[in-house]
């Protein structure tokens, strides 16, 4: 019995042993190694990096190594681990128009000063399944060229340029520039502001941002969105210690970041502007990013004087359900045992029954001047 | 949190992969245990009040017990002897699970006795037998806002509690009464503490209601996945919603259970053959036990 | 027709009420007085802000200035805005009522009508459930809407029961003062008659005081004992509704008397 008497520990230990035995698979076959993941399946460490809210391709690939490839159970490890390391500090903030660009696109502007920068995409492919994938390849990939720009210069950027004629709205930190509150250390509150939302979306599921997105698209409020601008690359993080007097760079890092350009506004007294929505993720997440930035857009309805009108628009929707480790523990937490409180239930189900019964059988059912009797409704 | 090691001390792990040494006592970093102490501090000051906290990720799921795990790894001290229970028993999956990773983490006398704990983590079930002044209940609560299912925003519940109108609260039962004839609602039954709060008591069914009651151990409840902490003192005011015309009733067994004979626990109902024969017996094991045990001095 | 009870002291008082929206000015100093058992109509056409006016008197929104003034039980005159959130609430769920143009705006859509008129009472304290049904089948009566309909949710009601089910739910505390936005808007003409009958009834009966927002000058003439009427923001002319609609004397209330304009 899964809740025998005193059976429970022995089952618990039991399934340790089968669940090694899953992981592992077929002993005939090599196992999988912690740098094979990290190296052949970055767009997964990627992901697990990108939620776990943790930098680190190595723990990503391990979790995933231990998760058997279930991302949302190696995020839960990521988020895990990192919530036992002790902080150090805060780097300055990243500066993204400094990255050593991979890819760089944009749909709003057929050329623009940086260029088009195809890069490593799966965007132009057919999607066909490679046969030839099956067996190790026997030569190495030809290699290609890296970026077309030397790494010291900066690309401007998309929101940069339509700046200069004030197109779109600038989005100026708040007054004093305060510190953002910090997700991983203070419960979620609403309303929430803008840095806080994103946050939220930063570490929110995929799956869910890209739906939520893409009700904005078919008309679940709709904000004309274009991609001004989509950034693939590497960018320093750096430090300024209290006791030195410049800025120490600790290494470098993937992200993604995406600019959404949306619908203009204007009131009596502003002329229109386009408006802006902001996506960012570690490692190559365009997805993500994209699906961010149309989700920030959609959660500024209020602030836009936009009519909240669908879900994509509703911060305490959004923001409550993004993330994969509440959702999946409280959807898979009913597995857990609820006989209890099942037993409450059947009990009060078998008395209404019986009471419906007993009233059907006996005398006819009084009229409507008498008082008023409980009605048993199916 | 002193007391003396009576009754089972359930197998330690013996595994070397299993010991945590590099691990904080309890699991939790100092920091974060002040933390979630703040937060208990000022629900105990506001009885019923849900308090919002910080809640860390820990190694169970969210909607897990992560909540209780982390109230008790703020309260626990190496004097404490442990209980953790889960749908009334010592042995159901959950308990073990939990009761495992603080014996990894914290390494305190573990106990099924309930009477020997002075800290007991339940899911679901306040145990059958009283409990004593010093004792510490935790609570592991999947859903702290009683109103939740009647109004989702939480913007909107946060007022209707700071404003104390619970009227839409009435309203529901109204209309169980209305439609079935009775309250519907049989677990996470609906209480006011203290005159003040509406609380969930966690989905403990509403046979258990009544202990919340002048309990002279002190009550706290864990919402990790929600993150909210909320308190009952020692002797505070709860009282279950009802209507002058429809009291409070608690659920009532024509059977006694197979066990031990007991008229006034809490049934499981467990079916024993193909036939579909039904058996019933107690859902709180230690109190079943200590009946067995010894009949004459009989619990509860 | 003069009320039925005079009084020195009016229940309600506004004083210089203003609002903007951005560039737009919604309302620009409006007052007037109102007193117990006396039903004013606030008249005009689609724009004109009155709703503004009924919505800054009714706690709904904040002015931008001016001042709304509200006779207490006690008899003292309290400052409307500056009550904290939580009396200006209790106020709204006792001592007054809104009813609004749409009724499920004013409902509960999925709960039972017999729930919808005991909130009040259950907000009040009320906790007996055989004299709340009773209170509540006494009111459906009142505003004729069959007994048997007590256990059935508004949402299978037609718009006109919904409407009446609204009144019931707000007249059930008694309240003194009774703010009315467009109540028979959108209720087919012999509907929005009856609901007329028994407002009038019902105002009378219970001697409340009433603010009714209406573009409709019928529904002023059979309900309100006095009128404003508002355009672009300003009451332009006010006084009693007989001798307003016989006798206008601002031009923009003789356009709205000798003509049909579109609501």
């Amino acid at each position: 019995m899964y809740v025998a008497v005193k059976g429970g520990e022995a089952a618990i230990l039991h399934s340790y042993r089968l669940l090694a035995q899953q992981r592992r698979g077929d002993a005939a076959v090599p196992e999988l190694s912690v740098a094979q993941i990290r190296q052949q399946m970055k767009l997964a460490v990627d992901r697990v990096m990108a939620e776990g809210s943790l930098y680190d391709p190595e723990l990503a690939a391990l979790a995933i190594k231990q998760a058997c490839g279930d991302l949302v159970e190696a995020i839960f490890l990521l988020r895990a681990y990192r919530a036992t390391l002790p902080r150090l500090g805060c780097t300055l903030a990243l500066r993204t128009e400094a990255m050593a660009l991979a890819r760089r696109i944009s749909a709003t502007f057929k050329d623009l000063p940086g260029g088009q920068i195809l890069g490593p995409t799966y965007d132009y492919t057919q999607r066909l399944l490679d046969f030839s994938l099956l067996a190790a390849a026997t030569e190495p990939p030809p290699t290609a060229a890296g970026p077309t720009l030397p790494p010291e210069q900066s690309t401007p950027r998309v929101v940069d340029l339509l700046n200069q004629e004030g197109l779109i709205e600038r989005c100026p930190p708040p007054e004093g520039d305060p510190e953002p509150m910090d997700l991983t250390r203070e419960p979620l509150r609403f309303p929430a502001d803008r840095a806080t939302r994103l946050q939220n979306l930063a570490r929110g599921d995929e799956g869910y941002l890209l739906a939520m997105a893409y009700s904005t698209q078919r008309g679940y409020s709709h904000t004309h969105p274009f991609v001004g601008e989509i950034r693939f690359g590497t960018v320093a993080v750096e430090l300024a210690p209290e006791e030195l007097d410049f800025t120490l760079s600790i290494g470098d890092i993937e992200l993604t970041e995406c600019e959404m350009v949306n619908q203009f506004v204007g009131s009596p007294s502003e002329p229109p502007q386009f408006t802006r929505g902001y996506g960012l993720a570690f490692g190559h997440s365009e997805r993500k990013a994209m699906a961010m930035s149309l989700v920030d857009r959609s959660l500024r309805a209020s602030e836009l004087g936009e009519a909240v009108q669908s879900p994509a628009q509703m911060q305490e929707f959004v923001l409550s359900h993004s993330d994969s480790l509440e959702a999946s523990g409280f959807v898979q937490h009913l597995k857990l045992p609820h006989y209890v409180d099942f037993q409450s239930e059947l009990d009060l189900v078998r008395r209404l029954r019986a009471e419906a019964q007993a009233q059907s059988q006996a005398a006819p059912p009084p009229s409507a001047a008498t008082p008023p009797s409980p009605k048993a409704q199916p | 949190m002193n007391a003396p090691t009576l009754g089972t001390v359930l197998h330690a792990p013996t595994s070397a992969s299993e010991t945590a040494a590099s691990v904080n006592f309890a699991y939790l970093d100092e920091r974060s245990k002040r933390m979630i102490r703040r937060a208990l501090l000022k629900a105990v000051a506001i009885p019923g009040y849900q308090v919002p906290f910080g809640s860390r990720e820990m190694p169970l799921p969210y909607g897990w017990g992560t909540g209780g795990i982390q109230v008790t790894a703020a309260v626990i001290g190496p004097n404490d002897t442990l209980k953790v229970i889960d749908q009334g028993s010592d042995d159901t999956v959950n308990a073990v699970n939990i009761r495992r990773f603080f014996q990894r983490t914290a390494g305190v006398p573990i106990t099924t006795q309930t009477r020997a704990a002075t800290l007991i983590q339940t899911r679901h079930r306040i145990p059958e037998t009283p409990l004593r002044e010093g004792q510490i209940l935790v609570y592991q609560v999947p859903v702290p806002e009683p109103l939740q299912r009647l109004e989702p925003r939480e913007t909107e519940t946060r007022t209707l509690h700071a404003l104390a109108e619970y009227g839409l609260m009435h309203v529901k039962l109204y209309e169980d009464i209305a439609r079935h004839g009775h309250i519907a609602t049989t677990y996470d039954y609906p209480v006011m503490v203290n005159d003040r709060y509406l609380m969930s008591p966690s989905p403990i069914p509403k046979f258990d209601n009544p202990k919340l009651h002048l309990n002279p151990a002190l009550q706290l409840f864990g919402a990790g996945r929600e993150k909210r902490i909320y308190a009952v003192p020692p002797y505070t005011k709860v009282e279950s919603l009802s209507f002058d015309d429809h009291p409070f009733e608690v659920q009532r067994w024509e059977a006694t259970c197979a066990l031990c004979g007991a008229t006034d626990s809490f049934l499981d109902e467990v079916i024993i053959d193909d036939q579909g024969t039904r058996q019933h017996t107690c859902s709180d094991s230690d109190h079943c036990q200590q009946r067995r045990d010894a009949p004459s001095a009989g619990a509860a | 027709m003069p009320p039925a009870t005079s009084s020195p002291q009016p229940l309600l008082r506004v004083q210089q009420l203003s609002k903007r929206y951005g560039a737009l000015t919604a309302l620009q100093d409006a007052s007037f007085e109102l007193w117990p058992g006396e039903v004013l109509a606030v008249v005009g056409e689609s724009g004109s802000g009155k709703s503004t006016l009924l919505n800054t008197v009714a706690a709904q929104m904040r002015p931008d200035s001016g001042c709304v003034e509200f006779r207490l039980r006690d008899g003292s005159l309290a400052d409307v805005h500056a009550l904290s959130a939580a009396r200006q609430r209790l106020l709204a769920r006792t001592d007054w009522g809104f009813v609004h143009q749409n009724p499920a705006d004013g409902l509960r859509m999925d709960v039972s009508a017999g729930a919808n008129v005991g909130e009040r009472l259950m907000g009040l304290g009320w906790r007996h459930y055989g004299q709340l049904r009773a209170a509540a089948l006494d009111w459906l009566q009142r505003v004729e809407i069959d007994a048997d309909r007590i256990d059935d949710a508004p949402r299978v009601f037609s718009g006109g029961m919904r409407q009446r089910l609204q009144i019931a739910r707000n007249l059930v505390s008694s309240p003194r003062l009774l703010f009315m936005d467009e109540p028979t808007s959108g209720l087919d003409v012999s509907v929005q008659a009856r609901l007329l009958d028994l407002l009038r009834r019902l105002t009378h009966e219970l001697q409340l005081a009433v603010v009714i927002v209406t573009h409709d000058l019928a529904v002023a003439r059979l309900l309100a004992q006095r009128m404003v009427v508002m355009q672009r923001g300003r009451i332009v002319e006010s006084g009693l509704t007989d001798q307003l609609l016989d006798d206008p004397q601002h031009p923009y209330t003789q356009l709205l008397v000798s003509s049909v304009l579109p609501p």
